[in-house]
């Protein structure tokens, strides 16, 4: 395998189906899933509940053993590793911090459970309470913590023992929007300063979009696409992912070479469309030019508008009954410049029609 | 608080206290007024044919630890008095530790039953502890008399020929109090670890933790409370049992609780049996403030 | 493969509980076993029998002590019930009084102190009533009884009422009804199943005491578990073993009972 650098895959996940129960009442938490996570990025597993990602995860931690498929950690199969055995490190929801052991104690249990010297112990959990900056808190129990704090706790406790991998199981989900904002500065800085491959799991999509190198997106016990942020953005695979991740029209028609005919009878460019059957095209918000019909587009109706201050929703019906939405910049005024039950040519603006699977 | 405010809940006190009267007259007549009288009689004379002769003597706590000499009247530690305390403490403690090795994995397992199986195991566990502890010591002795289910089913096997002798021995006293005691352990012990939260293992394996350092320091310290209770509702009755050691200890391996009854039989020396059940008591009453100490502590933590 | 690592399974934990549960039950059913045995010893298998039953039955100690003991058991179940659950609800659903602490103490001393002290504390006061009032009757052991199954009748009853609804006395209250009325009509009928449920813990405690009855009792005043200490003398015969069956069985009733009424009420 070589030595180590950026951009090596750290975890492979090949093949893996996850089943709970068994015979006809079995459920698949996870249905073939393969995914290979490189050395030193910020990896977010984003679904909703019941996708499977937490699944995923507790297999790389060693909880779950894999019905069939295999786990690579380094190019080593530690499918039926026990969680002790692997140089893996969870952050848990509800962070689990031992409450009979203080803030230091519990930073340095990873620590004395392998093994190492004391004074090297003391070193990295002082280290540790440094770079989450509770030094102050070392003698504390920690129930006498704060939310955010004990937050900090389960990271330092995690980031101890210098995992190979960080798992963080919804680390966030817990703490009031305010302190949210923070840890996941405070998350990416800590990623950044320690260099180790971190997996986030989450349903929050502006979290998985604003932290994450890359992000798979779950559902249904698969993994939808894989890409970075901006990927999975502007060129979602399927129309999950599509709907999932922020907000879209989708539009069905008739697929021709290169476009796409509507029931409306417009025509939209589709580049590499091929002829045959049904498609669908999605096309963000904020990608929608409204004109005057004459101008041309496809013609819709205005049937409401609402105002959210830096810009307006617009939401139009096509003449066959498709309702879309275009999201406009706020005029300086607060007036739109349109009214409802008004007609509008609607066009898209260039590149912004992508085509979606099923 | 306004003069009505004060008027009523001073009346809800005074009702309070008529409703608790008729148990406390109860209690008082026989159960604590009685220790009052005990000790009063701890610093009588033993009288000819028992019972007291009305002087003041501190004989009976002086002959708890120590013999009179009866030609030249000197004091001596009686040592049939020290072996039967000995003993007493020794089997106590050594009941209180079997019950807890075999009363914890037996906690940890009922804990761990899918939810649905878990009253089913704990009433098993709660039925010899309801059951007549006469009963249950019976059990044991046909089961380790000379003529009982061990002895008969190693001889039919062969593999002895003349039945071994368990009875009357400390190891039966020893084997009825850690049976007949072993669901006191259990039920507060299966308290602590069903309020355990399971996470903390994950926390623990994730963290490096073998399963029996794991178990040591994350398990134990966390259900300790319920490690102090069970160990305490297992070592107080232990101290003062009177019928297991009497059934299976016969009347050479006495307990506190066979000793005192002695005094109060051919003993005939009541102040003596009086002062041993004070000693007793005291005994008692320390380990049960100890535990009340170590109860109470984790819950001060979280305040 | 393992389907998973099994986070809160420890080494050698199940075989030592499935151990305990069979040592906790061979040694009864053993018991149970040879009370109907048409032999006399547990050496061998003769058959069944009921022959032990009819011996015990049909001896009169045994019968007079049996009825001592149902005697016994009832007026302290009477006693006991009565007072735990007037005690209950005055140290329930109000601020706590000066000295409720201590009242708790005085309540669950039969639980603290071993039942030898008492026994013998007991033993000595009796001794000099039994002189001064030359009264020999069974009134000594129900008084002693009554008091050790107070925190039995008391820890049901007081559980019931801190988990029942205040709201209903209120109701109770602003629809006219008196404090008589409330409690009459309202509390009690609420509180019946914790009541009953301490006075089956109370009864069978009763039943089943043999110290504090030993040193209590006057001459010819056993009760059943008290004649069975006394047969050991003459080692256990197959007669105590149905003796004990019998017992058991009640318990077993009994506590059956007891668990199905506390369970209905989640």
């Amino acid at each position: 395998m070589g030595v180590s650098v950026a951009g090596e895959v750290t975890i492979s996940a090949r093949n893996v189906v996850k089943a709970f129960g068994q015979g006809a009442g079995a459920v698949r938490a996870l249905d073939d899933v393969s995914v290979d996570i490189r050395q030193g990025e910020f990896f977010t597993l984003l679904g909703p509940s019941g996708c499977g990602k937490t699944t995923l995860l507790r297999l790389i931690a060693g909880f779950e053993m894999p019905t069939e498929g295999t786990i690579l950690l380094d190019g080593t199969d530690i499918s039926t590793l026990p969680p002790n055995r692997r140089p893996v490190n969870t952050v848990f929801q509800s962070y689990a911090l031992f409450p009979h052991l203080t803030v230091a104690q519990n930073v340095a249990f990873g620590l004395e459970m392998l093994g190492k010297p004391s004074s090297e112990i003391k070193a990295r959990t002082s280290a540790m309470l440094a770079l989450v900056k509770l030094e102050a808190m070392a003698g504390r129990k920690t129930s006498q913590l704060s939310g955010g704090q004990q937050q900090r706790v389960a990271l330092a406790r995690a980031l101890a023992p210098q995992p190979k991998v960080l798992l963080l199981d919804e680390p966030l989900s817990a703490l009031d929007l305010k302190l949210r904002k923070e840890m996941q500065i405070e998350l990416k800085r800590l990623q950044l300063e320690t260099g180790i491959t971190f997996i986030f799991v989450t349903h929050d999509q502006e979290e998985a979009l604003t932290m994450s190198d890359r992000i798979a997106v779950m559902s249904a016990g698969k993994i939808q696409q894989v890409g970075s942020a901006k990927e999975i953005y502007i060129h979602p695979r399927n129309r999950f992912v599509a709907s999932f991740i922020g907000e879209t029209n989708f539009l069905t028609g008739t697929a021709e070479a290169g476009a796409l005919r509507l029931a409306t009878g417009n025509r939209i460019e589709v580049p590499g469309l091929a002829p045959g059957g049904t498609a669908t095209v999605c096309v963000r918000p904020e990608q929608l030019r409204l004109g005057r019909p004459e101008d041309g587009g496809i013609t819709a109706r205005v049937r409401s508008l609402v105002y959210f201050g830096t810009d307006t929703h617009c939401h139009l019906a096509l003449s066959d009954g498709t309702e879309i939405v275009a999201r406009l910049q706020s005029p300086a005024s607060g007036e739109a410049g349109l009214t409802e039950g008004q007609e509008v040519g609607v066009t898209f603006a260039q590149g912004a029609v992508q085509r979606v699977e099923d | 608080m306004s003069p009505a405010e004060e008027a009523v809940l001073q009346r809800s006190d005074r009702n309070g206290w008529l409703l608790v009267a008729p148990a406390l007259v109860v209690l008082g007549l026989a159960a604590i007024l009685p220790l009052l009288v005990m000790l009063v009689y701890s610093f009588l004379a033993p009288g000819d044919f028992g019972n007291v002769k009305w002087e003041f003597s501190t004989d009976g706590w002086v002959s708890i630890l120590f013999q009179r000499d009866i030609f030249d009247g000197t004091l001596s530690l009686a040592d049939a008095h020290l072996t039967i305390f000995w003993r007493s403490l020794w089997l106590s403690t050594v009941t209180t530790l079997l019950a807890f090795l075999i009363g914890f994995p037996t906690a940890w397992f009922i804990a761990t039953r899918p939810a649905r199986q878990r009253p089913i195991w704990l009433f098993l566990v709660t039925l010899p502890f309801w059951t007549n502890l006469l009963i249950r010591t019976f059990a044991i002795l046909e089961v380790i008399r000379s003529e009982g289910l061990i002895n008969t089913a190693l001889i039919r096997m062969g593999i002895i020929e003349t039945p071994i002798q368990m009875l009357y021995t400390d190891g039966a006293v020893l084997l009825g109090m850690a049976y007949v005691y072993l669901p006191l352990m259990v039920l507060p012990l299966y308290a602590a670890i069903d309020r355990f939260d399971m996470r903390m293992l994950e926390a623990a394996y994730d963290l490096y933790a073998s399963r029996w350092m794991a178990l040591r320091r994350i398990v134990l310290p966390i259900v300790k409370p319920g490690v102090v209770a069970g160990s305490i509702l297992v070592f107080v009755p232990s101290l003062g049992a009177y019928v297991t050691p009497r059934v299976l200890g016969g009347g050479k391996n006495m307990m506190i609780g066979n000793f005192i009854e002695l005094q109060f039989g051919q003993g005939r020396n009541w102040p003596l049996g009086a002062a041993l059940s004070m000693t007793l008591l005291i005994i008692v009453t320390i380990a049960l403030l100890f535990y009340v100490r170590a109860a109470n502590r984790p819950r001060s933590d979280h305040g | 493969m393992a389907d998973r690592f099994a986070i809160n399974r420890l080494p050698g934990f199940t075989a030592i509980a499935v151990l305990a549960f069979l040592a906790l039950y061979i040694p009864i059913i053993t018991l149970v076993f040879f009370s109907f045995n048409a032999g006399k010893t547990v050496m061998g298998w003769d058959g069944f029998s009921l022959q032990w039953y009819a011996v015990a039955w049909g001896n009169l100690a045994v019968q007079e002590a049996a009825w001592r003991s149902v005697v016994i058991a009832f007026w302290a179940t009477l006693i006991s019930t009565t007072v735990a659950t007037m005690a209950a609800l005055g140290t329930t659903r109000r601020r706590p009084f000066k000295g409720q602490t201590a009242v708790y103490v005085a309540i669950n001393q039969p639980l603290m102190v071993p039942e030898i002290v008492t026994a013998v504390a007991l033993l000595i006061v009796f001794a000099w009533v039994k002189v001064q009032t030359g009264y020999q009757g069974l009134g000594y052991l129900i008084l002693a009884h009554s008091a050790f199954c107070i925190p039995f009748a008391y820890l049901p009853i007081r559980a019931r009422l801190e988990g029942m609804d205040l709201s209903l006395e209120t109701a109770a209250a602003d629809l006219y009804a008196t404090p008589w009325q409330t409690f009459r009509r309202v509390t009690l009928p609420l509180l019946a199943p914790g009541i009953v449920a301490g006075a089956m813990l109370a009864f069978i405690t009763s039943l089943d005491d043999v110290v504090i009855t030993e040193f209590v009792k006057s001459a010819g005043q056993d009760t059943l578990p008290t004649y069975m200490l006394g047969q050991l003398r003459r080692g256990v015969t197959p007669e105590v073993n149905a003796i004990s069956t019998a017992l058991l069985g009640l318990t077993v009733v009994i506590l059956t009972a007891f668990f199905l009424l506390t369970r209905e009420r989640r």
